[in-house]
């Protein structure tokens, strides 16, 4: 398993960088991490002309926040936004999901935007985006323009990037007080792709349950006080309207089995962790 | 850097194990074939080519990460560290390596490299892990032969050894 041929540009500038993607649109691809998109190179199942190296723009590897939010710039190593100082205060949902992104050997060298510009239905930090109402900001030559994570995110490893659009971070809401963040995963060995996903936020009016996995692309529904039966009615409904199906790790019914009763317990916990 | 073309070969240089080196090749050359075909560095093994096995496992810039998942062009100008640069010298081996040895932690060997190179920097890290530390470390490697057991064991022992100020075997 080799890649096929491809031209290989280090980007020296963003303006660089946008000007291939103008001119190339689809034949070209961002790498960063590449954790992966090197396998999919070498699978032959992406076959781009030039391959735009963005590792090497400073102003990409920044973390930067205000009282708000996080925002972390596309060369951002997952493994750095994870060792930022006092993400389980700012961000305790992050600090939580981030440990399940593929391995530490991994999150070595693999971006947190680039997954996001991956869009694996099952992938951690899409789900987060998801969850917590995060926002993506996408620029090319002409345009800079901020979209919503759930307008981001449009199925099966497809978003809503134009293909001279380059995403140059995703921004991340902070914890807020009164809110209770938790997440919890199911797969067949920790770094495995996630059967089921669950990702909470408690507050006093409720809690938003995002689930990954599943359906095509994660998805949020936000429950109200419910409780007891009531609460394992309305997991059941989201359960079936995710519309799961069956394939190698697990049949539609036992991910819906999962999003019943990880989803409650992650609830659950985001209930008990509201501060 | 001007942009690379694809059917041509192209100077990349970097440090490996302390020295510089060269090669030429094409953008598509994965690290991995680069290390062991023209720098005859074959104690680095390569296993599924995706990502997943972890037997490619090297340190670039003194961090663990896939070699196979790394273009050579992307490590130009890295600092690159391999199993071979793990011994202090020739027929002397380093602590971890000593306690895969006595612990039989190695079978066929083709996992070895990748997750000695792992461990190495775990351990730098984690003076004094525990078992279950170890465990979620090592979910990033596949061993067929050993069941992991023997591996937990000789790092355990490692870490113990260098905590104690030993600097090699």
């Amino acid at each position: 398993m080799k890649p096929a041929r491809f031209d290989y540009l280090r980007a020296g500038s963003l303006a660089e960088a946008h000007e291939v993607l103008a001119a190339e649109g689809n034949d070209a691809r961002i790498v960063a991490g590449g954790q992966t998109l090197m396998p999919m190179l070498s699978m032959r199942l992406a076959r781009p002309k030039v391959l735009v190296d963005i590792m090497h723009l400073p102003e990409l590897r920044k973390i930067t926040d205000d009282a708000q939010a996080i925002r972390v710039g596309a060369a951002v190593r997952q493994a750095e936004l994870l060792a930022s100082p006092q993400l389980a205060e700012t961000q305790p949902l992050l600090a939580a999901a981030l440990p399940w992104v593929g391995h530490a050997q991994t999150r070595s060298r693999g971006t947190v935007c680039g997954s996001a510009a991956h869009a694996d239905p099952s992938a951690e930090i899409p789900l987060s985006l998801i969850a917590l109402g995060g926002t993506i900001e996408l620029a090319s030559r002409r345009k800079k323009r901020s979209i919503k994570a759930e307008d981001f995110f449009t199925g099966m490893m497809s978003t809503a990037r134009a293909p001279e659009e380059l995403i140059e971070a995703v921004i991340f809401p902070k914890a807020q007080r009164g809110y209770g963040y938790a997440f919890k995963e199911f797969g067949r060995r920790h770094g495995d792709f996630a059967i089921v996903a669950c990702a909470a936020i408690a507050s006093d009016t409720g809690t938003r349950l995002a689930i990954g996995g599943v359906a095509d692309r994660p998805m949020a529904r936000d429950f109200g006080p419910l409780d007891g039966s009531a609460l394992d009615d309305a997991l059941d409904e989201f359960a079936f309207d995710l519309d799961a199906r069956d394939d190698l790790h697990a049949t539609a019914r036992y991910r819906r089995e999962l999003v019943r009763r990880l989803g409650r317990a992650t609830m659950e916990e985001a209930r008990r962790c509201r501060v | 850097m001007p942009r690379l073309e694809g059917h041509a070969r192209h100077r990349v240089r970097f440090t490996v194990n302390g020295h510089m080196a060269e090669a030429h090749v094409e953008p598509r050359a994965l690290l991995s074939d680069v290390l062991r075909q023209q720098l005859a560095l074959t104690g680095t093994h390569v296993g599924c080519e995706h990502g997943v096995c972890g037997a490619c496992t090297i340190q670039i810039d003194g961090v663990p990460a896939r070699s196979c998942l790394t273009l050579a062009v992307q490590a130009d100008g890295a600092d690159i560290r391999t199993v071979e640069g793990l011994a202090p010298q020739s027929g002397q081996l380093s602590v971890l390596q000593d306690a895969f040895r006595r612990h039989h932690a190695l079978q066929c060997g083709f996992c070895t490299a990748g997750i000695l190179m792992s461990l190495d920097r775990f351990l730098k890290d984690n003076a004094d892990p525990s078992e279950e530390e170890l465990r979620d470390y090592l979910g990033g490697h596949l061993c067929r032969c050993t069941g992991y057991v023997p591996i937990v064991a000789a790092a355990l022992d490692a870490a113990k050894r260098l905590r104690e100020g030993a600097t090699h075997a």
